[in-house]
């Protein structure tokens, strides 16, 4: 029965920071085991689409459901990747704590890291590449391999749909590739995946939706029909350059 | 005899903010612990003036809630585009002075001096004796920080992972379904709860030395929470009983010189650390620069 309801509907969603809106009547529905991307300018209000969603930002107004089921009933299958600046990575912790971290939502109030969740965020970690650097003190890391136990940790919390908020930005070309690999990975066991990007260039190579986001929605719908110059304009208005040549598209956002 | 007792209550307040500081140091909230510690002068007066004791539960309680007044003003006023620093000053002097004004005007009434708030009496917490039916069973101040202790120790152990995971990622730990502005406030109150247990051993303004002094000692020295909890109570037991000994030997105040040690081993780990000191640092710097050259 729960399979039959959209992964994630949102209706008539408006968010706003001191009286500033952010988010302007957005409504969409996302479809099971996509991967999908959410592209708009800075300050489109790709972040706070997230975090309202999982209500860590306040809504004005609007309805948010998960397999047609309120927040609250389904938190445990759903993942959440924050961005990597925005926690402290002096935190006097290592790579496999930071993981385990993960499991701490199914452990409920009282029930302690154990076993089970060391047996888990290594399995995850080897998931990333990351097994050689569990007991590595996270300061000691690279912005990619950063980026690479934050993906860990959320694949340990073993969710259904997930959240990923710029996980492409600072990291070398080779984490790239292994997230992105992953994020087919887990499109292969059916789960849906959203993202938060920001590189144009590379929107139609990794997802097979797309949302175009300005503070209000400008379209949602697969990459294909989505990604048009037409599309990319209205949502940038005149911050964006389109280049085309020959049929390839260069984009240029100043 | 009293020496011993000085060292125990002593090592009880260290310990209790040992701990409580080391979320506060991770969190970048020591000024709040520095302000909660003044917020709750007026609470303490006012408790001792309806009271007419200092060993009332009502007086802990009091003077708690006050502290989460404190935190959730400082809360309110930053959300309304104060900046945060500022917001801290503005609640923390301005409850504070209330504090003094209502000692200056009671000070007959109450046997409370400002001094003793500011900078505690450690000396005199072996002359305050606890009788329990006929027997004297040591001083008061002694079983309040034992209690207060047994409070912050149970609490942190039971949530520890709640703690540790609003402290490194507060997003995640809200979006995993923990409260984590119920942990917030309840951090808070038990920093309250110790710093009014604390107050008239080493005073309003040593009690946040002891917060943050010893916690970013053990900071220094460690990669892993738990180890720095427990350096951090270790560090603060060695400054009291340290700080005691240089003070019998200066006679000069005991609070004082623990707190004075606390900085002294701050310096020391500062500077020699392995991981994190200035010569550790230096040495791998060379040691990098003699690679790559």
């Amino acid at each position: 029965m729960i399979q039959s309801k959209a992964p994630l509907k949102v209706t008539d969603l408006s968010v706003s920071y001191h009286d500033k809106p952010v988010l302007e009547h957005i409504s969409f529905e996302v479809p099971e085991g996509k991967l999908i991307g959410i592209v708009g300018p800075n300050g489109a209000g790709k972040s706070t689409l997230i975090k309202s969603v999982l209500e860590l930002v306040p809504r004005l107004k609007g309805e948010v459901t998960f397999w047609g089921q309120p927040y609250k009933r389904v938190q445990k299958r759903i993942g959440y990747v924050p961005q990597r600046e925005s926690v402290d990575w002096d935190f006097p912790t290592n790579a496999l704590d930071v993981v385990m971290m993960g499991r701490y939502g199914h452990l409920g109030w009282f029930r302690r890291p154990g076993k089970e969740e060391r047996r888990l965020a290594l399995e995850s970690l080897r998931m990333v590449g990351m097994e050689a650097y569990s007991d590595r003190q996270i300061s000691q890391l690279s912005g990619g391999q950063q980026q690479r136990v934050f993906l860990a940790r959320a694949l340990v919390q073993d969710a259904r749909i997930y959240f990923m908020d710029e996980p492409f930005v600072g990291v070398d070309a080779a984490t790239e590739k292994a997230i992105i690999t992953l994020l087919n990975d887990l499109k292969r066991q059916g789960k849906t995946v959203l993202v938060v990007h920001h590189d144009l260039s590379t929107v139609k190579e990794y997802f097979d939706w797309t949302m175009l986001l300005n503070v209000r929605l400008h379209a949602f719908g697969p990459t294909d029909e989505v990604f048009t110059p037409s599309l990319l304009k209205k949502t940038y208005g005149g911050r964006l350059t389109i280049l085309e040549q020959e049929g390839k598209m260069s984009l240029l956002t100043n | 005899m009293s020496g011993w007792w000085i060292m125990l209550t002593g090592s009880l307040v260290a310990i209790s903010c040992g701990i409580l500081g080391c979320f506060l140091v991770l969190r970048r909230l020591a000024m709040v612990g520095d302000a909660i510690s003044h917020a709750i002068l007026p609470g303490i007066v006012i408790a001792y003036l309806l009271s007419g004791s200092r060993d009332s539960l009502v007086m802990l309680f009091g003077a708690a809630l006050i502290g989460l007044v404190t935190v959730f003003l400082i809360q309110w006023f930053q959300n309304s585009g104060i900046p945060s620093d500022a917001s801290i000053g503005v609640v923390f002097t301005a409850l504070f002075s209330v504090g003094v004004i209502l000692v200056s005007l009671y000070t007959r009434q109450i046997d409370l001096d400002l001094d003793c708030v500011l900078f505690g009496e450690i000396a005199f917490v072996p002359f305050d004796r606890l009788i329990v039916g006929s027997v004297d069973i040591g001083p008061r101040a002694f079983w309040g920080l034992l209690l207060c202790f047994l409070l912050v120790a149970t609490i942190i152990t039971l949530f520890y992972k709640q703690f540790k995971l609003c402290s490194f990622d507060p997003a995640l730990a809200a979006a995993l379904g923990i409260p984590v502005a119920f942990f917030h406030y309840v951090l808070m109150g038990l920093v309250s709860v110790t710093t009014v247990a604390s107050f008239e051993s080493v005073g309003a303004i040593l009690v946040v030395g002891l917060l943050v002094v010893p916690p970013a000692t053990a900071y220094l020295l460690t990669d892993r929470l738990h180890v720095m909890i427990l350096l951090s109570a270790f560090i603060g037991v060695l400054s009291t009983v340290l700080g005691y000994y240089v003070a019998y030997w200066l006679d000069a105040s005991i609070a004082g010189c623990m707190v004075a040690v606390a900085g002294v081993l701050f310096v020391l780990a500062f500077l020699f650390s392995p991981k994190h000191g200035l010569m550790g640092r230096r040495k791998r710097l060379a040691k990098r620069m003699a690679v790559t050259v």
